[in-house]
């Protein structure tokens, strides 16, 4: 077969700033080598029925430094790096297929749970092959052990990873389709016009991709490089383009993991011990309890480090398992936190916090504590499982499949190869569905009872033995001498952030479990590749410490992981340091922010949020900025705290002071989705605005007491800022950048900022209401969860006028000796 | 076990289940409509928002046995139905305005999108951004402010109320029509698979 490249007569040229010398349709392995700079990529035609091309690096190498190496890691290295360094060898299994119809399919091997990443792979496909949106069908790939380390879903870098090859498998397809439609239709390459998958020759003929795709199979793999589209002639990047998931959405048809229906599958749940990671002993009144409506199993599910565990009860309804636990008498041993208080473990953060080196100048210095935050989504933990004696299969919303795979293999005693992990579309992660909490419970109980399970959690056990973002100090030291900066020293200290999904594959998330290997592999990795500061503050140290093994607390990366803290720390002192200068805040971080594209979305900012404008007494504006994810953001709030705003009351909610305006520009470099990714960023804000001002949970006798959405003080309408402006800055780089938590720290920091200045009071714990009275009465920790509500009518203003006369006259036709049904005979009526 | 029938998008119903079970898991475990979603379980999310004889209720905190032969219960999957559209109006302005994000929480969100909406309208008076405050409903993504600009836009396509009376009389024809069966099996039988 000749070099397929070569029939496409001078096509487009790879698009990197390195490429636009190589002289159009020259030669191509020089021009290709020449433009292959950093990342040598290669395409592929996979041997198949119909036309698969797939794309894959050939020697991953580390990012180049974008700027000048400074003095921090993270600006020549960061979190994206990473896990682009580690996902790279496996590439080439990324293979876009299309079908006999003209549709592109291709499995993404990543975890969707809001962010939007199916539809940027569905418009970088679409872009490529010159294909509407509608015929590219981007499904979530099950766990394939082969992708090694390429599948994990974390740290934004989704796009930023999988950007290139996916682009260059569909440039492959594209060009191979070219050349077999310029066969079949008897004419060069170059005669030939592409548009919405069909190939016109300039003498009419023409053919679509979908009579094209047999034709253009290979039987044998064949490697070539293909050539990208011109960013001139990209027709859908940088676009906005809608959702794909949008109509179903809104519909009501999207499917979760809960919507599914295997056959068989009976409700399942698990009541949870009153003290956190707690196992239960013994079951005192399982005969009474499966006496119960609906219920079929009880049984004590055993706690270990993969499967929290408890009593797990089976029933008709997921409403019949509540009232089932909530009836369970469970004995319970004390755990691992019984004892400790929220006091104690600060004092124990104090203890263990790394020392300051040596200050050379006029010192500042202040200690910042953030305090737990739950992870919970929306959707809670769940999983499908069906366990049969020689397989399993298994549905669930996860970030790290193959880690799911391997440890239930391991759990059932079955071969990698017999247990099929499917990843459903999740509904909301924000970081927590690393772990697959659900699906190894699920795993277990359906070995256990023989059938299918769909095994949710209740809300009040997501918010309580659900994943945490860690309790966290943060010590700020920054030295000043002749008006400059010299030093900036911080010295984080926490409880554990949890990191045994290792990179979510068996292996690591195994090695990981050994002891310090959570903090020495993981932790200090993520914190010095995400830990920055984007100031010209002269000798920088940020350093990371912290107490106790990993599974004491239940925690994750929840939420941009350290940097809300990491940022909201420095981003006060920063003003700090600037008052100290008599400097305006705003001009002082234009003056110290250490590159250009920081200005650019400071000065966005600035114009557009009005910096500086008069405001009234106790409002104030505020702004932060920070670099990561291979991007720059800049934070610009105002935030209203007059007494009748801060005093203003609704219902069992946490009102306070409320930020009244954000403007929000980010630099991700290379923009792909600027609707979806002010999307993210709109997510981050109202993170960000809980972080600092409402959202924390309290821990108490060895528990966390906040058990609803009603507890959990989390961003709801009554915080929501009134005018939110976000700005997308034009592209910068040929990186994209992270956006699904590039906002959440730069916003909290922000808001803190301008919470400071609006009261003149510099806060020192997070959120700011975390010490005020509760604005709720905790529900008991046993039972678990709390009682069901019945006067839902009542609630809603419904009225029954002449209730009872209509339920007498209901009782009157019910069938009088009608027996209760059981499983089997209703069975027979139902399709 | 109790026998238990009403009305669920426009379709007769009759389910075997306990009194006190909750409507929600009536929905969702018996008869297979999952557009309402499990957030919480104590009516404080609001994600199983839906409708009773035309007004916003958490099926979550309502036991089945509070729901009379003739109350009609609209789901997400019901309401573009009820208005004789493939898609109702606050449905388009969700599209229009991209407000999903994960979009667990957006069936429950439009419900009672579409609820506030029609309060106003029974005052006689637009929606406000006090209305807009009062929404309890979570979003975990955090598209809030995509909401309230959705709302705004769902509120000025929809058709402003008419006065209820004739609505009743209405309801009365619909019910006979719905009784029979129909070849796609209007009539849904709840049972325990």
């Amino acid at each position: 077969m000749p070099d397929p490249d070569r029939s496409t007569n001078g096509g487009p040229a790879a698009r990197r700033p390195d490429a636009a010398d190589a002289p159009e349709g020259s030669s191509l392995p020089d021009a290709t080598e020449r433009r292959i700079s950093r990342r040598r990529m290669v395409g592929y035609l996979l041997a198949a029925p119909t036309l698969v091309a797939a794309a894959r690096f050939m020697d991953p190498e580390p990012a180049a430094a974008e700027g000048l190496p400074g003095p921090t890691i993270p600006e020549f290295f960061d979190l994206s790096d990473v896990l682009n360094v580690v996902a790279a060898p496996t590439y080439g299994l990324l293979a876009i297929t299309i079908d006999k119809q003209g549709n592109a399919h291709f499995q993404l091997p990543r975890s969707e749970n809001g962010q939007g990443i199916t539809t940027t792979f569905t418009m970088i496909i679409a872009d490529e092959m010159d294909l509407p949106m509608s015929k590219v069908k981007v499904t979530l790939m099950p766990a394939e052990p082969k992708l090694l380390f390429n599948q994990l879903t974390a740290g934004s870098s989704s796009v930023f990873t999988l950007y290139e090859p996916v682009r260059r498998a569909a440039a492959v397809a594209r060009t191979q389709l070219q050349r077999t439609a310029a066969r079949e239709l008897g004419v060069p390459g170059r005669d030939l016009t592409l548009k919405d998958g069909v190939f016109t020759a300039s003498h009419g003929g023409s053919i679509d991709f979908g009579a094209l795709t047999e034709k253009a199979a290979v039987k044998r793999m064949i490697e070539f490089e293909p050539k990208l589209k011109k960013a001139s002639a990209q027709k859908l990047i940088g676009t906005e383009q809608k959702r794909v998931d949008a109509l179903d959405i809104v519909m009501g048809r999207k499917t979760f993991t809960m919507d599914l229906q295997p056959k068989d599958a009976s409700p399942t749940m698990i009541c949870r011990p009153p003290t956190l990671n707690a196992a239960a002993t013994a079951i005192q009144n399982k005969a009474a309890v499966l006496k119960m409506p609906g219920v079929t199993h009880v049984l004590l599910v055993p706690h270990s480090d993969d499967v929290q565990g408890g009593v797990a009860v089976v029933a008709r309804t997921f409403g019949q398992c509540i009232e089932a636990i909530r009836a369970l008498k469970v004995s319970w041993t004390k755990g691992p936190i019984a004892g400790r208080t929220e006091q104690s473990i600060k004092q124990d953060l104090a203890k263990a916090e790394l020392p300051m080196t040596p200050a050379l100048g006029k010192v500042i210095e202040e200690t910042f504590t953030f305090n737990f935050r739950s992870g919970s989504a929306l959707e809670t933990n769940c999983a499908v499982a069906d366990v049969r004696k020689d397989r399993a299969e298994i549905w669930a919303p996860l970030k790290s499949p193959q880690w799911a795979q391997g440890k239930i293999a391991e759990l059932l005693k079955l071969n990698v190869e017999s247990v099929k992990v499917n990843v459903m579309d999740g509904g909301g992660s924000f970081g927590r569905r690393l772990f697959c909490d659900g699906a190894f419970e699920a795993a277990v109980i359906s070995r256990s009872i023989g059938q299918p399970v769909k095994l949710m959690w209740h809300r009040a056990d997501d918010a309580r033995h659900g994943r945490h973002h860690p309790l966290t100090t943060s010590k700020v030291r920054i030295t000043t001498g002749g008006g400059a900066v010299l030093q900036y020293d911080q010295r984080h200290t926490a409880v554990p952030t949890d990191f045994t999904q290792g990179l979510g594959d068996y292996l690591t998330a195994a090695e990981t479990r050994l002891p310090l290997q959570n903090f020495a592999q993981f932790s200090e990795t993520v914190f010095t590749t995400t830990a920055n500061v984007p100031y010209n503050f002269g000798v920088v140290t940020q350093l990371l410490n912290e107490i106790d093994a990993f599974n004491t607390f239940n925690t994750s990366s929840v939420r941009n992981v350290y940097s809300p803290d990491v940022a909201t720390a420095t981003e006060l002192m920063v003003d700090r340091v600037a008052k100290e200068f008599g400097r305006d805040p705003m001009e002082f971080r234009l003056a110290f922010a250490k590159d250009e594209r920081m200005k650019g979305v400071l000065n966005a900012v600035k114009k557009a949020g009005n910096w500086g404008r008069k405001m009234v007494p106790n409002t104030a504006q505020g702004i932060a900025m920070r670099n990561e994810y291979k991007g720059r953001t800049a934070c610009l709030v105002e935030i209203d705290c007059t007494p009748p705003t801060v005093n203003r009351k609704i219902r069992q909610a946490v009102t306070g002071p409320r930020v009244t305006k954000i403007v929000f520009a980010i630099d991700v470099g290379l923009p792909i989705n600027p609707l979806g990714l002010k999307a993210q960023v709109m997510g981050g804000c109202m993170d960000g605005i809980a972080q600092a001002l409402t959202y924390s949970h309290h821990l108490k006798d060895g528990n966390f007491i906040e058990a609803s959405w009603d507890n959990s003080a989390y961003t709801r309408q009554w915080n929501v800022p009134p005018v939110v402006e976000i700005i997308v800055m034009p592209q910068t780089s040929e990186v994209a950048g992270g956006a699904g938590e590039a906002s959440v720290g730069t916003t909290m920091a922000a808001v803190a900022c301008a919470y400071a200045r609006a009261t003149g009071k510099m806060p020192t714990e997070f959120p700011i209401n975390h010490n005020s009275p509760l604005h709720f009465t905790p529900y008991p920790a046993s039972p678990p969860v709390p009682e069901v509500p019945s006067d839902g009518l009542e609630r809603a203003g419904i009225k029954r006028k002449t209730t009872k006369k209509k339920r007498a006259a209901r009782k009157k036709k019910r069938p009088a000796a009608k027996k209760p049904a059981t499983r089997t005979s209703t069975s027979t009526t139902s399709k | 076990m109790p026998n238990h029938t009403f009305i669920v998008n426009g379709k007769k119903v009759s389910v075997d289940v306990e009194d006190d079970v909750r409507l929600l898991w009536v929905l969702r475990d018996v008869l297979k409509i999952h557009g309402p979603k499990y957030g919480c379980g104590i009516g404080v999310c609001r994600a199983c928002t839906c409708h009773l004889n035309g007004k916003a209720f958490n099926p979550c905190v309502t036991p089945v046995k509070d729901i009379l032969p003739t109350d009609e219960v609209t789901t997400i999957e019901g309401l573009a139905p009820s208005v004789g559209k493939a898609i109702h109006p606050m449905q388009q302005a969700w599209l229009d305005v991209d407000v999903a994000q994960c979009g667990y929480c957006q069936p429950g969100q439009i419900m009672a999108a579409v609820d506030v909406v029609k309060t106003a309208q029974r005052q006689k008076r637009k929606v406000t951004d006090d209305d807009l405050d009062q929404i309890r409903n979570v979003c975990r993504c955090g598209t809030y402010p995509r909401i309230r600009q959705a709302i705004r836009q769902g509120e000025a396509a929809m058709p402003v109320l008419k006065v209820t009376k004739p609505k009743k009389r209405k309801a009365k024809k619909k019910k006979p029509a719905a009784r029979k069966p129909s070849k796609s099996g209007a009539e849904i039988t709840g049972s325990t698979e």
